[in-house]
């Protein structure tokens, strides 16, 4: 998915949770998308539990509700498709096995779309409080390898510069007339991709060159690496360690 | 086709996760190989390339538009391994700070988006352009060609990974008829797109396109006492030649199992296309669907398959599972032996900084 992409979900604010370090979130959210992928569908409660960790998460980071509904937009055509599931169930094969079918359905339904929403809402909570370098640094702390970091911040840092460049491009093609209607303007717009590969490939050479004199031996230093304090881990696996209980019940239980 | 949280089995998203980290590794790896330490910046950069050209908008019909996926394109615009990196990349910063595609969905979708389309069309740009007479007009059919099929392989491989263990009650054949048949559709016009920016950018600077590398002639220097000599190539361009070169058994094998799956590939979707039904119902629920979104080529379809056929029963998702995961822990292990063998081999053959150093070195020899 690229459209609609150019504004991050930052949302700058000095909250416990946008002040825990990076590495720590980082884990956090990636533990409780794991546990709730785990929880078996049947536990309707545990999912319930889980919702209401996120809602409290967003109240302590003083996230308005509306902010997350927003963004959540970015799941919709899987809600889509989990809406079709039971629907089209019962509509393609009634005559072979109607009922039993619809109630596969709808789980599966459920499933994806509980499992989807409180991911997205866990990303989206993540992104919202913490600055976009700064995940990076948290994925760097948590010993992801540093070339791919590495990539990834310059993609960061450059991605403005790229889309303002696409932008200018753009603003010159349409005062120029031109208007996408159908398949025959591609060459002219894969003529600008072209082009914008051109422009990004050579800043790269040119970036590189400008790091080179400055001393980059292919590793960038490392300034800030303050040991984390146990109690802002333990702030932060809270979160997937409350979930874990509700999970282990869920199965248990369940 | 961002796939989301909850979408497939916590086994199957874990093991497509191994998969993607081995293959990122190896990565890795040959990008630092190939670009030594321009690596981070320039993949950086073509990161901030593919994430923009995504945003570019293709109109395709009345109403509907579809975007570049990309891919392809990076693989023969900067290399495999740069391109999967550069791809890979976008899909984790797109995963963390736009919160699109789930987490634990990671895994399956750098496998999907990544790996599988930028290596699948990577082999099928090698084997064409091999096919064909040397020149742009090869080049550029080849892009056509390798994005052409490298949508309809990564939707099939989709359809494999939901058969080991999706979470939603669809017969597997139906999806891979819809998957298969939807993204060939698709993957007309990322060919069509592919290959008119390639060739953009083999006008104006073909020496930038890694995929033409071999087409440029050898620059002629002559010495004030007439004899004339090659220039010796630049260290860029003789780089990939190098390590072709230093390429061992793995390579061979990877191709011959890419071309294993390109046929299969090829045959399951020329069944889809054949057939009118199936192809022109998702055809149309595609295009509705597309209608209501910005971008619903490249996306919607995943809303859309399902769609045209849920089958009464469920496979046994708990079996298949097992299997399933067996099988791709071992394509993920024997990845993993893979690069921990050309690591020793690299490390035995030379020392750290010599060995990139020698590369113009070994080329000219």
């Amino acid at each position: 998915m690229g459209a609609g992409h150019h504004h991050t979900l930052h949302r700058p604010g000095d909250t416990p949770v946008h002040r825990l370090p990076p590495q720590c979130k980082l884990a956090a959210v990636a533990a409780f998308a794991i546990v709730v992928v785990a929880t078996p569908r049947t536990a309707v409660w545990a999912f319930a539990a889980y919702a209401a960790l996120l809602a409290a998460v967003a109240a302590i980071a003083r996230i308005p509700p509306g902010f997350v509904l927003r963004r959540m937009a970015i799941e919709i055509p899987f809600v889509l498709f989990a809406f079709a599931l039971p629907v089209i169930g019962l509509g393609e094969r009634v005559e072979v096995a109607g009922l039993s079918l619809s109630v596969e359905g709808l789980w599966a339904a459920w499933n994806i779309l509980a499992k989807a929403t409180l991911g997205v809402v866990a990303s989206i909570l993540l992104a919202a409080t913490t600055e976009p370098r700064l995940i990076l640094v948290g994925a760097r702390r948590l010993r992801l390898p540093p070339l791919l970091v590495q990539i990834a911040m310059f993609m960061l840092r450059y991605l403005d510069v790229i889309l303002d460049e696409m932008r200018r491009m753009r603003v010159a093609r349409e005062s120029r007339g031109f208007v996408a209607r159908d398949l025959r303007a591609a060459p002219v717009l894969a003529r600008s991709a072209g082009a914008l590969f051109i422009r990004s490939y050579e800043r790269g050479e040119r970036v590189h060159l400008a790091m080179l004199s400055r001393g980059y031996t292919g590793s960038m230093p490392v300034l800030d690496d303050r040991p984390v304090p146990a109690a802002a881990w333990a702030a932060a696996l809270s979160l997937p360690a409350a979930a874990a209980v509700a999970a282990a019940l869920a199965w248990t239980l369940g | 086709m961002h796939v989301p949280d909850g979408f497939f089995t916590a086994a199957v998203s874990v093991s497509a996760g191994v998969v993607a980290a081995a293959g990122m590794a190896y990565c890795l790896r040959g990008a630092r190989r190939e670009l030594d330490d321009r690596a981070a910046p320039m993949a950086g950069l073509v990161a901030a390339f593919i994430f923009a050209a995504q945003m570019l908008n293709f109109p395709v019909a009345a109403g509907t538009s579809g975007h570049l996926l990309g891919g392809a394109l990076a693989a023969v615009l900067v290399g495999p391994y740069t391109a999967v990196l550069a791809v890979a990349v976008v899909l984790i910063v797109q995963a963390f700070l736009f919160a699109d595609g789930g987490l634990t969905a990671l895994g399956i979708n750098i496998t999907l988006m990544a790996i599988v389309t930028a290596v699948v069309g990577w082999a099928v740009f090698r084997l064409v352009v091999r096919a064909l007479p040397r020149g742009r007009p090869a080049i550029t059919a080849a892009s056509f060609v390798a994005a052409l099929v490298s949508v309809p392989a990564s939707a099939l491989v989709f359809t494999l990974l939901f058969w080991i263990g999706g979470t939603a009650p669809i017969e597997v054949g139906t999806v891979a008829l819809a998957m298969g048949g939807v993204h060939l559709l698709i993957g007309i016009g990322e060919g069509l797109i592919t290959a008119l920016t390639v060739s953009a950018v083999l006008a104006v600077r073909p020496d930038l396109v890694y995929g033409a590398r071999g087409l440029t002639a050898p620059l002629e220097l002559r010495n004030p006492d007439g004899t004339t000599r090659l220039a010796e190539p630049s260290a860029p361009a003789a780089a990939p030649a190098a390590a072709s070169a230093r390429k061992g058994g793995f390579a061979p094998f990877a191709l011959a199992g890419l071309a294993a799956s390109l046929v299969l590939a090829g045959v399951v979707s020329f069944y889809a296309s054949g057939d009118p039904d199936g192809l022109e119902r998702v055809a149309a629920d595609h295009g509705l669907d597309a209608g209501e979104q910005e971008h619903g080529l490249g996306d919607s379809p995943l809303a859309d398959y399902g769609v045209a056929g849920v089958a009464d029963e469920r496979l046994s998702v708990g079996l298949s599972g097992i299997i399933g995961v067996g099988v791709t822990v071992a394509a993920g292990g024997a990845l993993f032996y893979a690069v921990r063998r050309r690591t020793r081999d690299e490390v035995g053959a030379s020392g750290t900084r010599t060995g990139s150093a020698d590369g113009p070195d070994r080329a000219r020899a």
